[in-house]
C-alpha cells in the first residue's frame, strides 16, 4: 500500500490517502480504490476501474451470433452459464424460437448449480476477507463439486460455451440424474456445515454487524440489484418479479433481509443456496424426455430490431440489448452488468465507516472485474 | 431476537404451477410474437394518456417492449415525471446504451431502460442525438445509477452530458485518444501504446 499525505481543507488534522489496489488480494480483481482517511475514518473513496476493459460489446459486433455465447463466458467468469444464458434468451427472443422443454430444465438446472457455486466462492472469499482461513477450504470444496458435474455435462470447468441458441449443445451423461441428487445431498450438507460455521461466529458478527449499511431506496437508486438489494429489505427477483424461462413453474422463496449491512448481504446469499437447492430438486423430478435443441439455422440471422431481457445472475439483474440489423452479426450488444452498477454504491456504504471495514465492505458486494470492465 | 429473525421470508408460491405447464405447451405448436402482457399494454394506456400534450415524444411498441421517444430537450422533465408519477414510478434505471447509426442516418441513439419495481413494469426510453453534436441533458440528478452508465457513454461514444463537464476517462486511460466504442473507430490498424 501507498500512503501520500495531503492537508485537509475543513480541519488541522492531516487527511492521509490510501491507495488500495490494483494488485491487491482483497480487491477481488485488478481494481483500485483510492481513500482518504481523516483518523481512521474513510472521509472519501474514489473508486477506478477499467483495467480488464476487453471491449467486449465491441467484439462482439464483429462476430456471429453463435460465437458470441463464449465472450459472455468471459464476463462473468464465476457464473458462466447465467450469462451465456441472457444472450441466448435475448436472441431467441428476438427470432422467436421456441426451446425444447427438456433443455428449459437443463438449463434451469445448470443456472442455479451455478449460482450456488458462485455463492460458495463468495462464501469462502468473504470468510478470507473477515480474517477467518476455514471459511475458504468448505467454499471452494463445495465448489469444486459443482465444477465437477459441469465437467461432466460441458466438459468444461468453467468456460463452459454449453447453452446454445435454441437450447443446449448436447444431452447430459446417462448417469447425471443420479450425480446431481448426489451433488444435491452433498451441497445441503455442505451448506449447513458452512452456515453454522461462520453465519453466527462472534467474531464475524462484531465485523459486519452495521457495517456498510445501505437503504433499500438509496440502494435502488445507485441501480443496486441481487442479493444486495435484497439484503436492504426491497423484494425484486427477476426470477419471480419479471419471470424469463420456466422460472414461474417453481416454488422458491425470495430471502430477504432488514438491515441492508454486510451480514445482510452475506446471509441473503447463504439463504439463496438453499431456495435454489429447493429449484434444481424439483427441476430434476420433472425434466422430461426429449429435443434439447430447437431446429435453428446453423448462421443465425434475427430480423432486424432491437430486444431488451432482464436475467437474474447470481450477482443480480443481468441485462442484455441486442439492436439487430437483420445479418449474420448484431449490430450492438450491451450488457448491463450488475456488478458495475452495484459497484457505484460502494461510495455511499464506505462513507464514514473505519478504514478497516473498507474489504469487508467490499466484499459483501461481491463484484467480478470481468463484466464491470467487460 | 435469533439471527433468523433478521431475515424476512417473503416466499413465493406460483398456484396455477400445472395449469401453466400446459399452457405452455399449447403455445409450443404455434409459436406466435408475444403480445404485450397486461402490465405491458396498461403502462402503453397511461404513457399515452399523460404523453397525449407532449408533440415531442411519441410512443410505440416493440416485440414486448413499450418505448417512448423522446427529444432531448424535454428529457428531464420526462424522466421526473416517470419517476415520481403515481402511475409509473420508475423508482430504478437499469442501463443506458449508445448505438451508433452514424454511418447510416448521422445521428446516435440513446436508449434508456427504465423499470419500476413497485409495478413490476418496464420501459424503453429512446433519445436521437445528431452525431456532429452528440449533446443530452444529464439524468445522473434523477438516478444516481446514470452516473457510472454516462461516464461509460462518454468514453467510449464521446457523448457529451449537459451539466457534467469534464468527465474523467471510467473504462480507459487518462489520454486514450478516439472513441473505441463507434463504428468509426479502426478495430485493428491503432497503435496501442
Amino acid at each position: 500500500m501507498q500512503v501520500h499525505q495531503q492537508t485537509s481543507e475543513h480541519s488541522d488534522a492531516i487527511d492521509l490517502m490510501v491507495n488500495m489496489g490494483p494488485q491487491h488480494p482483497s480487491t477481488h480483481g485488478v481494481f483500485r480504490l483510492v481513500i482518504w482517511v481523516d483518523g481512521e475514518r474513510i472521509v472519501r473513496v474514489e473508486p477506478h476501474i477499467g483495467y480488464l476493459h476487453r471491449g467486449s460489446e465491441k467484439i462482439c459486433e464483429s462476430e456471429q451470433y453463435n460465437q458470441i455465447v463464449t465472450l459472455f463466458d468471459r464476463l462473468d467468469y464465476v457464473g458462466n452459464l447465467n450469462n451465456e444464458l441472457a444472450f441466448c434468451l435475448a436472441v431467441e427472443k428476438l427470432t422467436e424460437t421456441v426451446v425444447p422443454e427438456r433443455a428449459e430444465y437443463i438449463r434451469v438446472i445448470l443456472c442455479e448449480l451455478n449460482r450456488i457455486a458462485s455463492h460458495m466462492l463468495f462464501y469462502g472469499v468473504y470468510g478470507l476477507d473477515a480474517g477467518a482461513t476455514t471459511p475458504m477450504l468448505y467454499g471452494f470444496r463445495e465448489r469444486e463439486r459443482v465444477q465437477e458435474l459441469f465437467e461432466s455435462v460441458t466438459g468444461a470447468r468453467m468456460m463452459h460455451n454449453y447453452i446454445r441458441i435454441g437450447g443446449v449443445k448436447e444431452d447430459v451423461p446417462a448417469d447425471f440424474e443420479k450425480n446431481v441428487r448426489k451433488l444435491l445431498d452433498d451441497l445441503k450438507q455442505g451448506v449447513e456445515e458452512c452456515d453454522s460455521l461462520l453465519s453466527q461466529n462472534e467474531m464475524f458478527l462484531a465485523r459486519t454487524k452495521g457495517v456498510g449499511v445501505i437503504s433499500g431506496d438509496e440502494a435502488l437508486d445507485y441501480g443496486v440489484t441481487g442479493p444486495a438489494l435484497r439484503a436492504s429489505g426491497v423484494v425484486e427477483d427477476v426470477r419471480v418479479t419479471d419471470p424469463y424461462s420456466i422460472y414461474e413453474r417453481f416454488d422458491f422463496g425470495i430471502p430477504v433481509g432488514s438491515m441492508g449491512d454486510c451480514w445482510d448481504r452475506y446471509f441473503v446469499r447463504v439463504e439463496e443456496m438453499r431456495e435454489s437447492i429447493k429449484i434444481i430438486e424439483q427441476a430434476l423430478s420433472e425434466l422430461p424426455k426429449g429435443e434439447i435443441s430447437a431446429k435453428v439455422r446453423r448462421i443465425v440471422r434475427p430480423p432486424a430490431g432491437d430486444v431488451f431481457i432482464r436475467t437474474e445472475s447470481p450477482r443480480g439483474d443481468l441485462g442484455v440489448y441486442i439492436v439487430s440489423d437483420g445479418s449474420d452479426k448484431p449490430y450492438r450488444v450491451k450488457v448491463r452488468p450488475p456488478s458495475f452498477a452495484n459497484l457505484q454504491a460502494l461510495e455511499y456504504m464506505l462513507k464514514d465507516t473505519y478504514i478497516a471495514d473498507a474489504v469487508l465492505v467490499l466484499g459483501s458486494i461481491d463484484i467480478i472485474m470481468g463484466e464491470v470492465d467487460r | 431476537m435469533t439471527l433468523t429473525d433478521h431475515l424476512i421470508r417473503a416466499h413465493h408460491t406460483i398456484m396455477t404451477r400445472r395449469s401453466n405447464i400446459s399452457s405452455k405447451s399449447e403455445a409450443e405448436t404455434s409459436p406466435t410474437v408475444e403480445p404485450l402482457d397486461q402490465k405491458g399494454s396498461d403502462l402503453l394506456k397511461n404513457l399515452k394518456l399523460t404523453f397525449a400534450e407532449y408533440s415531442e415524444t411519441e410512443v410505440s411498441v416493440s416485440l414486448d417492449m413499450v418505448v417512448l421517444r423522446v427529444e432531448p430537450e424535454r428529457l428531464v422533465d420526462v424522466c421526473e415525471l416517470l419517476k415520481s408519477n403515481e402511475k409509473f414510478l420508475f423508482n430504478y434505471l437499469s442501463c443506458i446504451t449508445v448505438v451508433d447509426y452514424e454511418e447510416q442516418e448521422e445521428l446516435f441513439e440513446i436508449v434508456y431502460h427504465l423499470v419500476s419495481i413497485d409495478y413490476h413494469h418496464k420501459l424503453t426510453m429512446k433519445v436521437s442525438l445528431p452525431s456532429n453534436s452528440p449533446v443530452v441533458p444529464s439524468i445522473f440528478k434523477i438516478w444516481k445509477s446514470a452516473d457510472w452508465f454516462e461516464r461509460e457513454a462518454h468514453d467510449l461514444f464521446g457523448i457529451q452530458f449537459k451539466g457534467r463537464e469534464n468527465l474523467p476517462p471510467l473504462l480507459l486511460y487518462e489520454g486514450f485518444e478516439g472513441y473505441p466504442g463507434r463504428k468509426s473507430f479502426p478495430f485493428h490498424d491503432y497503435e496501442e501504446w
